[in-house]
């Protein structure tokens, strides 16, 4: 980590005196923390040592920090022998091939799980790991317009999607209307929201946006949870209306989707529905976006990302294009939240805390901001990720029963952020090129520009 | 009237550990200009080491008067050194090599690492709520009609005397001596401040060193006053405390405390007479009406946009 900034390539020496002094730091950081437990014994809080555990950390804080000085200098050998680091950008390479294999592969995912898996196992495929990572593709697309294109770091992106959620949850249980009516409503009403919020915050910039977002979302979890007479507070809204396929119910009985169609019984069909249904919605936020960034709002928005202050000078009215940003990014959090109340028949305020916003939030920054494809990877690797390690058995044999791999799961976001932002502060892929372009895209593109402070 | 007198007491009690948490944002974002997301969960970390080092002196030495003096004392100091520590580490990692980078990307880290810390105590030390044994119960009355005394707790009278003094101290270091006009240099100019020869890596690093020990004080405090502390209680905290630096005006030292203060009144006198349900909505309102009416704050400078 702290290699020599002089291209001479560091000593084996070097590397150990870096890596003894680092684990050091590391005793002194953890050891009260990792090598005393506070255990609850009747009463009172007793200590409980922990030499192995901390000798343990201690012990791989040296390694990694060996590995990492031994990867740097051999790095730096090899530049100072002259050698090109040559790292294609192999995601742009193979962009064009991605795009039709991933519509296709998605398309066709229910039907593949049915076949590799069977018709029992594949629920566990389609309901976990497709509806899931859709609805986090969804938002991370949405939040994309906010935080990739207008450049405004939203950490409240849950109030939004707790809007739709409840609106849609609200509305369906007190007055009946069915989920594609108030599909829009709920949408609207998030937009709504995100104007209303999107108001006071218009003048401040980078953190202190950041930071008003995230008391606004907090504001909204601490209204549903205390209004009790509206949200019913942490008991949450229950039996929540499934959508209806062109109004038809889902529904075992007479006149249910199995038997109009002639099929067997199976809670399979309503899940195959709702995966496409989440689908749908992506695919047209996807869509929407993408046009979106061809209009002249769009051309504002990434303007707006790179400069605000060249943008004012410009005459570009940044009032609209920041109340638009947030609008529409608030109008697909909307959608995803009506569709996350339909699914879950249940919701209450603990489901929008956040920790959500900042997984939302990761996906877009680790994935790129800006960037459709980055937002679909990393929501497969986070969503995808830690459903997997939910099914690895295998660790709880290696760590002991005690072991839930869930509990990791802040730790694990949180240190991915670090480290993707370390390594490539743009996420993984990231394009500040210019969606349109004037005749041709220029030598110098934006890419190669130092940011303006917007 | 009583009410009101013992409201005003809890209300600077509380005030005093926000504006020891905002001094550590406002000198942060005095002298790199980022928001040090990670500060509230920093503050918990103070709190959890001042946990355990107590736990550690009482079990060695029982649960005397004396012992309880010492056993804060012993907090207080290495628990200030630890937390600088923790604080001086997230800087060197995961804050100095993104110095000069995109704009967000110090932010998003900061984030990052906020989750790392309070993810870190919940999987170390359990999710449990940690409470410890109820220490300087008394208090001095001030006064007393129709059966309501007003209280002076010994616990907050500490709490008063050490925030005053780390202040007096803290003051006495940015004021007089040459590492405090060197951080006045880097926030004022850091580039001239390089071209003059003061180290601005080793200032910020201190910079963050400092604002950690003091958030670590407040965590010493903070568990003194409520008896408990859980791996989330830095989040909260965290937010206020911001809400302090910008109402006081960011980057400015003094606003800072002030901040803290106004910020500690409002949620104790509207914890008091009017809902204490709202009690953080309350604080959280203030700070969008502050940025939108007032966005230079109290004490601050107004912010000049340069190209």
């Amino acid at each position: 980590m702290a290699a020599s900034r002089d291209d001479k390539p560091a000593t084996l020496a070097d590397i150990l005196r870096n890596a003894l002094f680092w684990t050091g730091i590391a005793l002194g950081l953890f050891c009260l923390l990792i090598g005393l437990k506070t255990d609850q014994q009747a009463n009172e809080i007793v200590l409980v040592p922990r030499v192995g555990l901390l000798a343990g950390v201690l012990l791989a804080v040296f390694l990694f920090t060996v590995a990492g000085g031994l990867w740097t200098s051999h790095h730096q050998a090899r530049r100072a022998a002259g050698k090109a680091n040559v790292t294609g950008d192999a995601i742009k390479r193979i962009e064009p091939f991605i795009k039709p294999f991933l519509i296709a592969f998605v398309l066709t995912f229910p039907f593949i799980a049915i076949g590799l898996s069977g018709w029992q196992g594949s629920l566990k495929w389609i309901d976990n790991f497709g509806i899931q990572i859709l609805i986090y593709v969804m938002l991370g697309w949405g939040l994309n317009v906010v935080v990739g294109l207008a450049g405004l770091l939203d950490l409240g992106y849950v109030a939004f999607y707790a809007v739709g959620a409840y609106s849609y949850s609200l509305l369906a249980t007190q007055y009946g209307l069915s989920f594609w009516i108030l599909l829009p409503i709920a949408g609207i009403l998030a937009a709504f929201w995100g104007i209303i919020l999107g108001f006071p915050v218009l003048r401040l910039r980078g953190d202190y946006l950041a930071v008003v977002t995230l008391a606004f979302g907090e504001i909204i979890r601490l209204v549903l949870i205390n209004w009790v007479d509206f949200s019913n507070g942490y008991a949450g809204i229950s039996s929540i209306p499934r959508p209806t396929f062109f109004g038809i119910p889902f529904t075992n009985d007479e006149g249910g989707f199995a038997s109009v169609f002639g099929l067997e019984p199976s809670g399979l069909y309503y899940k195959i529905f709702l995966f496409y249904l989440i689908l749908g919605l992506a695919l047209i936020t996807a869509y929407v976006t993408t046009r979106l960034r061809r209009l002249p709002i769009g051309r504002a928005w990434e303007a707006l990302r790179e400069d605000e202050i060249a943008c004012r000078a410009l005459g570009i009215n940044t009032v609209t294009t920041k109340l638009t940003a947030f609008a529409i990014g608030a109008m697909f959090g909307g959608f995803g939240g009506s569709f996350f109340a339909a699914r879950q028949g249940f919701i209450s305020p603990e489901s929008f805390t956040f920790i959500e916003s900042a997984q939302i939030l990761a996906i877009v920054v680790l994935g790129g901001a800006g960037s459709l494809y980055g937002v679909v990877i990393a929501a497969v690797g986070i969503v995808g990720g830690f459903e997997i390690l939910r099914e690895l058995d295998f660790l709880k044999e290696v760590f002991g029963n005690d072991f839930d791999p869930a509990q990791y799961r802040a730790l694990i976001f949180g240190l991915s952020m670090v480290v993707i932002m370390l390594w490539k502060p743009r996420g993984l892929v990231s394009t500040r090129d210019p969606s349109v372009v004037l005749k041709e895209r220029k030598a110098i593109s934006s890419e190669l520009m130092k940011e303006g402070h917007g | 009237m009583e009410v009101l007198v013992q409201q005003i007491i809890n209300g600077l009690t509380l005030g005093a550990i926000y504006g020891l948490i905002a001094v550590g944002y406002t000198m942060v974002f005095g002298i790199i200009g980022m928001v040090n997301f990670a500060h509230g969960d920093v503050f918990m970390v103070g709190g959890f080491s001042a946990l355990i080092l107590f736990l550690l002196v009482t079990g060695a030495l029982g649960h005397g008067a004396g012992v309880i003096f010492l056993a804060i004392i012993v907090c207080l100091v290495l628990g200030m050194a630890l937390t600088g520590l923790w604080n001086w580490a997230i800087e060197r990692i995961a804050y100095r090599p993104l110095r000069g980078s995109f704009r967000l990307a110090p932010l998003i880290s900061a984030i990052g690492m906020s989750m790392v810390l309070v993810n870190f105590v919940q999987v170390a030390q359990g999710a449990r709520n940690k409470p410890i044994p109820p220490m300087l119960r008394d208090g001095i009355k001030i006064m007393e009609r129709d059966g309501f005394v007003v209280t002076l707790a010994y616990k907050q009278i500490v709490i008063f005397v050490v925030t005053a003094l780390l202040l007096g101290i803290f003051w006495y270091v940015v004021q007089k001596t040459p590492l405090g006009r060197a951080q006045r240099a880097c926030e004022q100019d850091g580039k001239m401040a390089a071209l003059l020869g003061i180290d601005v890596d080793r200032t910020v690093s201190i910079t963050f060193v400092i604002g950690a020990a003091l958030a670590a004080v407040a965590g010493v405090m903070y568990l003194v006053y409520y008896g408990v502390i859980s791996f989330s209680d830095g989040f909260i905290p965290g937010v206020k405390a911001f809400t302090a630096a910008v109402l006081g005006g960011i980057g400015s030292l003094p606003g800072a405390v002030l901040g803290g203060l106004i910020i500690g009144m409002v949620e104790t006198l509207w914890s008091a007479y009017f809902s204490i349900d709202y009690k953080d909505v309350a604080a959280f309102m203030l700070l969008a009406i502050t940025l939108i009416f007032l966005p230079q704050g109290l004490l601050g400078k107004p912010e000049v946009e340069k190209v």
